[in-house]
This record gives C-alpha cells, sequence and structure tokens, in this order.
C-alpha cells in the first residue's frame, strides 16, 4: 500500500504539469493569430551569393576605409580597408578577415562592406547565412542604416537596423536592436537570442528580419525570437519611409565589445555564404 | 522509493536477456563481428557514485588517504555532494589531498562526450592544483589534467575539455584532484563536488592544440638523445561558452605526432622523440586533424663528441662523475632548488653511447649534493677539481661559469669559489679544466665538501659536464 501511494504522488503533478503546457500552448496560439503580421517577402529581388573568387562584386559593394571618426563613432580599434587580406571571395563565401597588425597607425585591420548608393530598399526581407568569429574585443554586424538623403539627415534621425550583432566573448549569442531618435546607442531597442547547446562561431547560421510599415521582425535559422513595433519605441518610428542600405563589417574593440585580449586569438575571420533581400510581390 | 528502483532495474534486465536470446537466434555474419563495447553512461556521481564498482577511489602517495567523503548535507539542487577536505600542511595523516576515481571494473566509451562537467564551491575561495580525468594508475594513456581551477564559495559550473573523445573507447579514470594549502598559508579547506558527468557540450568549440607549449623551438641534439614531448608542454585548448579558452594538458597519446625526417629523429605515440643520425628534422603534431601550434626542430650534429678519457692514476683521485673511475656516493646531481633554480637536466645523465655525460639545460645554477644521506668528501689530501665542459651555444665575452664548493652544508658553512670565463670556454667542444682548491677563495677548510654548485646567472644555459673528480699532483 504504501509503496502504491508514493508511486501515484510521483506520477500526478507530471500529469498536472502537461495539462497547463497544453493550456499555455493553446492560449498563446490565439495570441500570435491575433497581432503578428505574417510577413509574405518571397519575391527574391537581390542576391550575393559569393560564388566568384576574388574581389566582392563592385555592383553591389562599397567599402568604408580608415577609422572613421573616434573609431566609427565607437573607438574602435581597427583600420578597414578593402585589400584582399582584409575581404575577398574564395570558395563561394565572403571572407573578412580581421588581422593584428600595425596599419596607418592602428593596431588591427579589417573591412566594412555597405551597399550605399548601389542597392537600397524601404521594407523587405533581408538575410544573411554567416559563420562568426570568436574571442575577446571581436564584433561583427550585419545591419541596415537609413539613407542621409545627401547628408540633410544625421543619425539616429535616419534610423538603423542592427539585424545581427555579436560580441566574441559570448559565443552562443547573437541580438538584434533597432535606433532612432529618443532610443539610440544605449537606450536602443535591443533582444538577444543564445542557441541552445550550439555556438555561432563553429557552424553556418541564417541571420535575417522581415520589415514591413510598423513591424521589424528578427530572426535566427528557423526562430523568430522578437518583433519590434512603434509601440516598443520610445520615440519617433522612422522605419516606414526613405530606403535603407546594407552594412556588413568585423570590428575590433570598440565600446561594445570592449579591447581584445592576450587571449583573443587573430586573424579571425567572418564567413558570409550569401546575402539575399526580399520583397513582397504584391507590394 | 528504493523498492521501485529495484522493480525497474529488474524488468530492465529481463528485457536484457530477452533480447540477448533473441540476437542469439540470428544467423548473419555481421551481428557476430560487432566489437565488444562499454558502457557510455555519463554521470559519475549524482547524489552517490555512479557505476564505478566498489573500490574506486585511490589516494595520491603522501596524501591524506580520508579526504574524500560523500556529504549528505550540502548538494547542487540535490541532498548530497562529493565532499573534499584538503588538510593542514602539518597533518602527520597527509599535507594535501589528492586522488584518482577508477572504475572497478570494465571502462566506458566516451566517444560520444566532448567535456567533464561537474559543479563545485569551496569553503573560501581557492585555487584547486589539479582536476581532470583519464589517469588510471595503469598506462595513464589518456589522462588530461586543468590546472589551477578556481572555485568560489557558492556553486558555479566547471568544464574540462576531452582533448579527442574518439580515442577514449574503454576509459576508467573518471575523476582525478590533487589540492594544497599553498595558497591557503597551510591551513585546510573544503570543497564540494556535485553533477559530476560526461557531456557532450555544443557550446564548446575552436580547438587549439599545442605542443612545446605553442612555441617553435630549435635544438641541437646528438645521435642517442631521447626527448620526452610530454614534459615539454603538450595541451588542448577550448573556447567554453563564456568566452574563456580553458586550456588543459594533454597526454601525448591524444596527439599524433610527425617527424620531416625518420631517419634523423623518429617519434613514437607516447611523445619519445628518438634522435637517430644526423641533420634536420622537425616534429609537428595534430589532435583530430587540428595542427598544432608549436614545434621542435632538431639539429642533430651526429655522434656525441666524448669528452677526454681521463688518465691520472685512480689511487690519487676521488671521483665524483666520471666512467674512468669508481665514482663515490652522490646524493644528487641537480638539487633542483626552489624557487630559484630553472636548470634541468642531470636526473639522471645521459648516456649517449659513450658512456655517462650530464647535460644542464636552462643554467641558472646547479648543485652537486654530497651531504644529505652520504658521506660528504675530505679533500684535504686533493690538491686539484678537473671538471669537463661543453657550451651548447654561442658564448658572449661577460658570460661564466662559476664553481662554488661549500663545506660543512647545514653545520659550519664555509664556502669558496673559482670563475671560468666565458674567454676560457668554447662553443660545441670541449674544454678541460684543472683548478688548484687553493684558488677557490675563501674554502679555508675542505675535510667535509657536500656542494659543488655550477653557477651562470643564465649568461650560458646549455651544457655539458662530464669527469668531475679531485686529483692531488
Amino acid at each position: 500500500m504504501i509503496r502504491r501511494n508514493k508511486y501515484t504522488k510521483s506520477v500526478k503533478p507530471i500529469f498536472t504539469t502537461g495539462i497547463w503546457m497544453a493550456l499555455v500552448l493553446i492560449i498563446s496560439g490565439c495570441d500570435t493569430d491575433e497581432t503578428q503580421t505574417v510577413a509574405t517577402f518571397n519575391n527574391l529581388i537581390m542576391s550575393d551569393e559569393f560564388d566568384t573568387d576574388g574581389a566582392p562584386n563592385s555592383a553591389i559593394w562599397n567599402y568604408d576605409i580608415g577609422t572613421g571618426q573616434n573609431g566609427w563613432g565607437n573607438n574602435e580599434l581597427q583600420y578597414y580597408t578593402d585589400r584582399p587580406e582584409n575581404v575577398t571571395v574564395q570558395n563561394g563565401v565572403l571572407i573578412i578577415t580581421a588581422k593584428q597588425e600595425s596599419f596607418e597607425g592602428s593596431s588591427y585591420t579589417s573591412a566594412r562592406l555597405l551597399t550605399k548608393g548601389k542597392f537600397q530598399q524601404t521594407f523587405g526581407r533581408f538575410e544573411a547565412r554567416m559563420r562568426l568569429p570568436y574571442g575577446q574585443g571581436i564584433w561583427p554586424a550585419f545591419w541596415l542604416l537609413g539613407d542621409d538623403n545627401n547628408g540633410t539627415e544625421i543619425w539616429p534621425q535616419i534610423g538603423e537596423i542592427d539585424i545581427m550583432e555579436y560580441v566574441g566573448d559570448e559565443p552562443t549569442r547573437v541580438f538584434g536592436t533597432v535606433h532612432g531618435p529618443g532610443y539610440s546607442g544605449g537606450e536602443s531597442v535591443s533582444k538577444s537570442y543564445v542557441l541552445d547547446n550550439d555556438r555561432f562561431d563553429t557552424n553556418f547560421h541564417v541571420f535575417g528580419i522581415e520589415w514591413g510599415p510598423n513591424y521589424i521582425n528578427y530572426y535566427v535559422d528557423d526562430v523568430l525570437y522578437n518583433q519590434i513595433t512603434p509601440e516598443d519605441v520610445p520615440g519617433e518610428w522612422v522605419f516606414n519611409d526613405g530606403p535603407f542600405y546594407i552594412i556588413i563589417n568585423l570590428a575590433v574593440g570598440g565600446a561594445l565589445p570592449g579591447p581584445p585580449n592576450t587571449e583573443t586569438q587573430f586573424p579571425q575571420r567572418l564567413l558570409v555564404d550569401y546575402i539575399r533581400v526580399y520583397n513582397n510581390a504584391n507590394n | 522509493m528504493k523498492n521501485i528502483k529495484f522493480k525497474f532495474s529488474y524488468v530492465v534486465s529481463l528485457l536484457g536477456f530477452l533480447s540477448i536470446t533473441f540476437v542469439g537466434c540470428e544467423r548473419e555474419l555481421s551481428d557476430e563481428a560487432v566489437f565488444a563495447t562499454f558502457s557510455n553512461a555519463p554521470e559519475i556521481f549524482s547524489d552517490s557514485p555512479v557505476g564505478m564498482g566498489s573500490d574506486f577511489y585511490f589516494p595520491f602517495a603522501g596524501s591524506k588517504a580520508t579526504a574524500w567523503t560523500v556529504d549528505e548535507s550540502e548538494g547542487y539542487n540535490s541532498d548530497a555532494s562529493m565532499r573534499f577536505d584538503v588538510p593542514n600542511a602539518n597533518d602527520p595523516e597527509g599535507n594535501y589531498a589528492g586522488a584518482i576515481f577508477r572504475i572497478d571494473g570494465a571502462g566506458r566509451n566516451l566517444t560520444g562526450f566532448n567535456a567533464l562537467t561537474f559543479w563545485a564551491k569551496a569553503s573560501r575561495g581557492v585555487t584547486i592544483g589539479e582536476m581532470g580525468f583519464g589517469t588510471d594508475f595503469l598506462e595513464n594513456k589518456y589522462v588530461v589534467i586543468a590546472n589551477n581551477v578556481n572555485l568560489g564559495t557558492n556553486w558555479s559550473k566547471y568544464i574540462i575539455p576531452i582533448p579527442d573523445p574518439s580515442k577514449l573507447i574503454n576509459e576508467r579514470g573518471m575523476f582525478s584532484y590533487a589540492a594544497g594549502t599553498q595558497e591557503t598559508d597551510g591551513f585546510g579547506y573544503t570543497f564540494w563536488v556535485d553533477e559530476l558527468k560526461f557531456e557532450n557540450l555544443g557550446t564548446i568549440g575552436q580547438p587549439r592544440p599545442a605542443m612545446m607549449n605553442g612555441q617553435d623551438i630549435t635544438e641541437t641534439s646528438f645521435i642517442g638523445t631521447v626527448i620526452n614531448l610530454s614534459e615539454r608542454g603538450l595541451t588542448q585548448t577550448f573556447q567554453l561558452p563564456n568566452g574563456i579558452n580553458q586550456l588543459v594538458s594533454a597526454a601525448p597519446s591524444y596527439f599524433n605526432f610527425v617527424s620531416s625526417n625518420p631517419s634523423v629523429a623518429s617519434v613514437d605515440e607516447l611523445g619519445m622523440v628518438r634522435i637517430l643520425d644526423s641533420g634536420t628534422a622537425v616534429i609537428t603534431s595534430s589532435i583530430a586533424g587540428v595542427e598544432s601550434q608549436g614545434s621542435l626542430t632538431i639539429e642533430s650534429l651526429g655522434n656525441f663528441n666524448e669528452a677526454p678519457i681521463p688518465t691520472r692514476d685512480p689511487a690519487n683521485v676521488i671521483s665524483v662523475f666520471s666512467d674512468a673511475y669508481t665514482n663515490v656516493p652522490v646524493d644528487y646531481y641537480n638539487g633542483f632548488f626552489a624557487p630559484y633554480q630553472t636548470t634541468q637536466g642531470g636526473a639522471p645523465p645521459l648516456d649517449l653511447g659513450g658512456g655517462q655525460v650530464i647535460n644542464y639545460t636552462q643554467l641558472n645554477f646547479v648543485g652537486v649534493g654530497t651531504f644529505l644521506n652520504v658521506q660528504s668528501l675530505d679533500l684535504t689530501g686533493m690538491t686539484h677539481l678537473h671538471v669537463d665542459i661543453n657550451v651548447q651555444e654561442a658564448i658572449d665575452p661577460d658570460d661564466f661559469i662559476r664553481l662554488q664548493l661549500i663545506n660543512d652544508v647545514g653545520g659550519n658553512e664555509i664556502s669558496g669559489d673559482f670563475t671560468i670565463t666565458g674567454s676560457q670556454l668554447s662553443s660545441n667542444s670541449w674544454e678541460s679544466f684543472d683548478v688548484p682548491l687553493s684558488s677557490f677563495n675563501g674554502l679555508t677548510v675542505r675535510n667535509e665538501i657536500g656542494l659543488l654548485f655550477f653557477i651562470s646567472d643564465a649568461t650560458i644555459s646549455n651544457i655539458f659536464v662530464d669527469n668531475i673528480y679531485y686529483f692531488r699532483e
């Protein structure tokens, strides 16, 4: 009798939990149907599959060169170049290499590619399949910046959509962020996504957004992990007008990740298998 | 609850019996040819030791054998953990704690895991000297040790990566540790380990094996020399999910060693490099296909050029180290005086084919002892010290080797020294010295000589020494 009692007790809570989980699932299912905007960006309008060895396609990509102002506004430590040592396409992959070397007064070199003036668009699905570098002070990013109308508008009014950012001392976590007026820099609106029992520097992963009027959905691989709408930002929503261009870069040091340390291995490489942009054929 | 557990195991064993009977009925060759497989269970300790058998705890020599217990009042999210009471340095039962946990029975197949993990905390913030696995007091083939593991006072998770899991098809050494009181002024402390198990973590990556501690080292050598790479820094490093690079020392059997010129220098799976001929050979290595940082380049000069053979009448000689005479007993040819001595070698001397010779490397100072357990030397009737020295590097004018003799070590010590200057030494060839004992400034008494020092203050780091003897003219 005693044995049977104990057995029953240990089983009962499991059943109860199971029922609760089922209930929660049903409820959240209703939630999703009511509020989430289902994206249907399946019309591919731009892609770079990086299938031609050598320099990246000049019809798509420009480069930022040098150290910008104040290390691109973040006290970053690298000098950006367009040399093959820092940016090249090999074996179907874009390789951005951060090197530790003395160059033009900087201690590191790397590369920053952008589509400004060559490919710009409002709304759509932007995604890249990438394998990230690793180590303290390593800061790769795949992001969008609003066109500045020939310098008549300035950041953060132009808007910034960070599709993927990552610091190399947290190899399991990426984060997606928007910057706009009243919510930029440290006050930006951001959410991170942590891989379950996996890392971003050992295999390729897909990073993307679905961006439409009054919403930006963030996903990694097949997991939608965030949606940002005008209700989520403490300021003007600046993502409904004006085209944005793509930036992909590998920074070293700077305010966010802090400087590399003696444990950081160089060179570090950001590998990009493809970048694809879709829009909605019905728009 | 216990009764229920027994019931389950009864069912499992019945099922096992049934399946074995079923397999027995099959007559296909492929089933017969399957390799014997070992348990792939991950747990070593959850609330009690798991699958370890009864006789599994083997303390290190000189450690306190009772340091380990199961603590029924502490645990990480549980009621029990492993408790290690590190003794005070003056504990007569042992001045440190250390042991291996070896399965009492067949080993485990760990090829499906990539790390040993556990939760741990300590009674005070402390650094544990060694934690690892693979030591089995048998072949010790796949030893892995993380040094200086920092424990805090609250539970934290620790990860010790496996350098190459594919090697571990039958491993009995599940856990090992060694903890002393060097950092705690000799006072003991307690640490706890719980949830000790092997895991397959997707969150560790970026393996970086290294040999020679990641350095590219070039060394001149001779036929007959044997170099043990496991004494020269074999490591594997993985990055943990918290961004920390975890380095572990790894046994040579995890490595694949290659010699660029096996007829000059061979290397075996235990990391033993043997110099076979003159020429150059580069030893490199890899773990699981990842090339190691660091290499060892051997520049073999061929046969070792032996020192000149002494010719003095043995009746007039007291010999400390020479194949030409009967040597007096010595305590050692290298006293390894901690903490300032860097000198390696001489323990034991080498035999490069022509008798024994001492090779001191990383020389700053080194002592030959005749005072601990052997009779000190009465040199009252002797007039000279003879020594042959062959310097294995370029010599600068300021370089020197100072000889120092100490009489009545630990008693009424009296010492004297004599300096050999760089200009008196030769690179890669022997120079013989007959130094009058009267030239050892300050050595007024020499009836109980207990130490002979070679002192270079690191101006000269690599020397061969032979034929150390005293004689009278």
